[in-house]
């Protein structure tokens, strides 16, 4: 039943390369901690992606919830925290979620650099990767203002400052945070849009980029 | 139909689409049993394993959040001159970076571009600079060391930036706003009251009895409106109380006590003002209950 399903649909689209790169490639024995257990090393970047997941699926449902305006974002976290039922939960996948995707990537990192894994001819897959870890910290940054909390609001301060003190072009780069004057309604909006939309959508495309190189040019081999 | 099924033409597709009608199966790149050694199939064998991992990963993460509720503070108030700004603590490195004279002041652009600059440029570029065919890391000198160099510097910063918020609340006697919430939400809990709101304004307490001429000529000797405003209403960004309705949260005893003695950044009254002065502003601010 499933094989005629899978054989109509692959004559229309010829999807078999497309599920052997997918999902029928070879898992090769350096990299399976069932063989041996220091390979637990290779979980990082999937971790991080399966973290990434929670991120989206979390913010999702916050979003359902959240209200970017200086008046009642602050009032809508509180509610999102004390009154909705499991709101608290899905806040806090959010917000540890946050510090523990920057403590995978940081693994992942740490295991590519030190196995040598970026070197030909994998460079641009490293640089991806580092584009995404750019991406993050932004993610991080735009994520931290939203529940409009004082401690969101000097972090921001203290953040667009040291955007400002950047030689030539640090005024532009604060105009362009902050949306005026200073750090108010304008700001909150413009997080809400760069964190929910601007940062998810580059995200994706870099890390559609990333999983396409790693298919295309295979896990490193042994040391 | 621009491409029939018609034998004689060279290339064949699947109706008049663009896919082409395979004659043979050998376009289908190998798979993992073509790969020599103890390899195995991602699926469903090894996705069965990682979805394990991923399981108790997932188990753990969730334990946390249940353990820990996300942190929430006060709603942010711009004039709030005495909070302590802390970023996320995967800032804090670049933000203790920044402290430092040789890096701020004039010298900022170095700080914000230069150091941060090399650093992650050559992160970022990394395959570009250590362009040897060696991939053990011990066989790298350069590159490890770098590396090495740059986590402990990181943790080093971290450190320093953490123990210094530390030492700051420390030293301006401050609980993190998002602890005292809690705490006070516990403890309404606990006496089986709602937890106070921080979204909702406290009800405005009149004052009462508020043109006491006596009392009138003590506040301006003691000069009690310089801190707590000319309207009495303290001063919340500065942590400075509200005398509005003090009487429902300390009695007259209370009230002498911490005006002989002072309290937190409040002074001693006790050489300003005579006991007598004393005894009739503290009768006066006992009276300042919210009408029933």
């Amino acid at each position: 039943m499933f094989k005629s399903v899978y054989n109509w649909i692959d004559e229309r689209l010829d999807v078999t390369p497309l599920w052997r790169d997918v999902a029928d490639h070879e898992v090769p024995e350096h990299v399976n901690p069932a063989h041996h257990f220091s390979a637990f090393v290779y979980c990082f970047g999937g971790l991080t992606f399966f973290i990434t997941v929670i991120q989206i699926l979390s913010g999702m449902f916050l979003t359902m919830y959240y209200v970017p305006d200086i008046i009642n974002a602050y009032a809508s976290v509180d509610y999102l925290q004390h009154k909705v039922p499991f709101g608290s939960i899905v806040r806090g996948m959010h917000h540890w979620g946050a510090s523990l995707v920057i403590v995978m990537m940081f693994l992942h990192t740490l295991r590519v650099f030190f196995t040598g894994s970026y070197k030909a001819p994998r460079e641009m897959n490293w640089v991806v990767g580092m584009l995404i870890f750019f991406i993050m910290l932004g993610l991080g940054f735009t994520g931290y203002l939203l529940p409009w909390d004082n401690k969101a609001y000097f972090a921001t301060k203290v953040g667009i400052q040291i955007a400002d003190s950047v030689p030539y072009i640090g005024e532009y780069i604060k105009v362009f945070l902050q949306g005026g004057d200073i750090v108010g309604a304008t700001t909150l909006t413009r997080f809400f849009a760069i964190h929910v939309f601007f940062l998810p959508g580059a995200l994706l495309a870099l890390l559609a980029a990333h999983f396409l190189m790693i298919r295309k040019q295979g896990i490193a081999g042994p040391l | 139909m621009a491409h029939g099924n018609n034998s004689n033409e060279k290339v064949v597709y699947v109706g008049d689409s663009r896919v082409r009608k395979r004659e043979t199966v050998n376009s289908i790149p190998p798979d993992y049993t073509s790969f020599p050694g103890r390899s195995e199939a991602f699926i469903p064998n090894f996705l069965l394993k990682e979805w394990m991992v991923g399981c108790v990963v997932l188990v753990g993460f969730l334990v946390l959040t249940i353990a820990e509720p996300p942190p929430l503070g006060y709603p942010a108030d711009p004039t709030n001159s005495a909070f302590i700004p802390m970023p996320d603590w995967y800032f804090l490195f670049l933000y203790q970076l920044l402290k430092y004279p040789w890096v701020s002041g004039s010298y900022v652009p170095l700080g914000v571009m230069g150091v941060p600059g090399v650093a992650f440029g050559s992160l970022l570029l990394a395959p570009f600079l250590d362009t040897g065919k060696e991939r053990r890391f011990y066989r790298r000198p350069i590159a490890t060391t770098l590396m090495l160099l740059s986590l402990v510097s990181c943790y080093y910063l971290t450190k320093v930036s953490w123990d210094h918020y530390q030492h700051e609340l420390e030293i301006t006697n401050t609980v993190p706003e998002h602890i005292e919430r809690e705490e006070k939400a516990r403890e309404a809990a606990a006496s089986g009251e709602e937890p106070p709101s921080a979204t909702k304004p406290k009800e405005d307490v009149a004052l009462v009895d508020a043109d006491n001429a006596g009392v009138k000529t003590i506040m301006e000797k003691a000069k009690c409106m310089t801190c707590h405003g000319t309207d009495l209403k303290g001063q919340a960004g500065a942590k400075i109380p509200s005398l509005h309705g003090v009487g429902d949260l300390l009695d007259k005893a209370q009230l002498t006590e911490i005006v002989t003695n002072g309290k937190g950044g409040m002074p001693a009254f006790k050489d300003t003002l005579s006991a007598e002065e004393i005894d009739t502003l503290t009768t006066w601010l006992a009276k300042q209950k919210a009408a029933q």
